[in-house]
């Protein structure tokens, strides 16, 4: 049976996480000789890459009341499509929509759930972390339909050409149950749990006014930042770039750990990130050892120097 | 108003991962259990806050073994009325949702608070399948919550900020940092739990729909290259040709 992908997007563009649902939903899809079904609800002008990325359907709901994720009404959407078109499985975002939306969604599919996969499924058991990303967990669903959410960065888009047929849907929805009040954002920022780079810093940056250096760096690479928990507690840094165990969980390509000493709750939401780099002047720090790169020293010395160098390097 | 405040327990944050010879389980052998920081911290504490304001009772719900009954001890020292233990193993989400869902559905409780995730599973899934059984709306990662009347004005946090919104109550919240601040038990408090009920509840053997097939510990890191601090130029190359993550 067709597998479900659902797209989230700002009204103009599709999310980059999204190309990575749905080409996971196409591959697992075709294990048993099937296609994938891109959802797109609410108002997007352009369906950007989701053909190329495996999307042999995209089931378009363009009605403006899906603008905003009510879960009751984005759940009788999803509903709406998998009846019309026979689908079981829903790919979602490891993401605050998909986790506002997958378990009600479960619910009214008669399905199980699981959370955060992070592999294609083999012989039908589905892999995730667990015990805050200190191993590997691998879940047998029960038979029948099944929701999951798919964690960012974990498992690549893959270009495959498919159909991407257009089809516009309108089904009746119910009231939503959320009225949006306001949304405040934090201004310029990269959203942690979708960046591929994170700069990170710790309370070796010693007073919130130092932060400059971390931004620049930040800024040269197109990364994220992010901050250990004491940096969020001391209202240092803003609690959304809090990660951790208690914080954010993330898995980018690249987190550069800067003044973090590394303690294990700290590790806890990072350490399936695919390259880390630590700098910290205290070479018995523990987050050398979960480190791919180490540099020993002054944090005030090395990171403006690191800044020059990808200069340098994106120069060259 | 009441309020239920859904506690799960989780190894503490120090304990050693090991599973048992086969892999299907997880060694609990000489493991300390706590209760889960955001239930704790946040959803808990931002309950008795509301029992303060508007009078009501605060319950707190567990699906879980006798031996987490020091660990509903705790949640009512914090402040918390009453506590129910359903009397079974569940480790799975939806079992544990629909465990909760029998008990909470003919009670008055006008706020179902979970917290944001279990933080050795980072699950977050129980609280939206509870919402989905109960046919409550169901809003999210909760960093602020004000009650007025029969609605709530609750934050929640997405990608790169918070979203408000309003909704009309009961509803099922789950909570993130922010919701409220973490309370200590005191004296009192402890003296207190001892008089407060704590009724074990029989199960209604809700099946699960996911089992475990085996757990495995990551492969170990190949071992830190470090690089001279006066040679930035060097990191870089690397990060670009090695690691492939520029
Ligand atoms: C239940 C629980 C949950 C927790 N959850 C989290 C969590 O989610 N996330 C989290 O981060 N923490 C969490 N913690 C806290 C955690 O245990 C640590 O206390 C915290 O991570 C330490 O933060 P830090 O590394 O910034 O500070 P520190 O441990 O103080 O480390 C500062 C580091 O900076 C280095 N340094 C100082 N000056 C310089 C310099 N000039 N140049 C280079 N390096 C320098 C020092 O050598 C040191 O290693 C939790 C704790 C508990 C008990
Ligand atoms: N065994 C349990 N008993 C009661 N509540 C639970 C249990 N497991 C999880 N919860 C609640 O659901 C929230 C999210 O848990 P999880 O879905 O396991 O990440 C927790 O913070 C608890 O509030």
């Amino acid at each position: 049976m067709p597998v479900i992908a659902l797209i989230e997007h700002d009204g103009i563009t599709v999310k980059k996480s999204s190309y990575e649902l749905v080409s996971y939903a196409a591959r697992w899809a075709a294990q048993s000789g099937d296609h994938a079904i891109a959802v797109v609800l609410g108002s997007l002008s352009d369906h950007g890459e989701l053909a190329s990325h495996g999307a042999a359907k995209i089931v378009h709901i363009a009605d403006s009341a899906l603008d905003h994720v009510d879960p009751r009404q984005y759940v009788s959407a999803l509903r709406a499509v998998m009846q019309e078109h026979g689908a079981e499985h829903v790919v979602l975002a490891h993401s605050s929509t998909g986790k506002s939306i997958s378990g009600i969604l479960t619910v009214a599919s008669d399905a199980a759930l699981i959370h955060g996969i992070n592999a294609l499924p083999a012989d039908g058991v589905f892999r995730r972390g667990a015990y805050s990303g200190k191993a590997l967990a691998y879940y047998r669903p029960e038979a029948g339909p099944l929701v999951i959410t798919l964690m960012g960065n974990s498992v690549p888009a893959e270009k495959q050409d498919a159909a991407g047929e257009v089809i516009n849907m309108s089904p009746d929805l119910p009231a939503a149950q959320l009225t949006r009040v306001e949304v405040k954002k934090v201004d310029g920022d990269i959203p942690l749990p979708e960046a591929s780079k994170v700069v990170s810093a710790g309370r070796g940056m010693k007073d919130p006014d130092n932060w400059g250096i971390i931004e620049e760096l930040a800024a040269e690479l197109q990364a994220a930042t992010a901050c250990s928990r004491p940096v969020a507690d001391t209202g240092w840094r803003p609690h959304h770039e809090h990660v951790g165990q208690t914080g954010v969980a993330i898995r980018p390509n690249l987190y550069i750990a800067i003044g973090i000493s590394g303690a294990i709750q700290h590790l806890a939401g990072v350490n399936n990130s695919k390259t880390i780099v630590v700098i910290n002047k205290d070479p018995e720090a523990p987050f050398f050892k979960a480190a791919d790169y180490g540099v020993v020293g002054d944090l005030f010395d090395v990171v403006p120097s690191l800044t020059q160098a990808i200069k340098d390097y994106r120069q060259s | 108003m009441n309020t239920l405040v859904c506690i799960s327990t989780t190894p503490e944050t120090t304990a050693k991962i090991a599973f048992t010879g086969d892999g299907t389980s997880y060694d609990s052998e000489g493991v300390n259990y706590i209760m889960n920081p955001y239930d704790e911290w946040y959803a808990l504490v931002r309950a008795i806050e509301i029992k303060e304001a508007d009078g009501g009772e605060v319950h707190v719900i567990h699906v879980g073994p006798a031996s987490s009954d020091i660990i509903i001890r705790k949640a009512l020292a914090i402040g918390a009325d009453a506590a129910f233990r359903v009397d079974t193993e569940a480790r799975e989400a939806y079992q544990v949702a629909a465990e909760i869902a029998a008990f909470a559905k003919d009670r008055d409780y006008q706020v179902i608070f979970t917290g944001k995730e279990t933080i050795d599973h980072n699950g977050a899934e129980v609280a939206g399948l509870l919402a989905g059984m109960l046919d409550l709306p169901f809003v999210s990662f909760a960093n602020d919550l004000q009650i007025d009347g029969s609605r709530a004005t609750v934050g929640r946090e997405i990608e790169g900020g918070t979203e408000v919104v309003s909704v009309e109550l009961p509803v099922v919240i789950s909570a993130a940092k922010g919701l409220a601040e973490q309370r200590i038990a005191n004296m009192r408090g402890i003296m207190m739990a001892k008089r407060k009920p704590l009724e074990v509840v029989q199960p209604t053997e809700a099946s699960a729909k996911v089992k475990v097939a085996k757990y495995e510990l990551p492969p170990a890191k190949s071992g830190v290259t470090m690089v001279e601090p006066d040679n930035m130029k060097e990191l870089v190359r690397l990060l670009a040709e090695e690691a492939k993550a520029l």
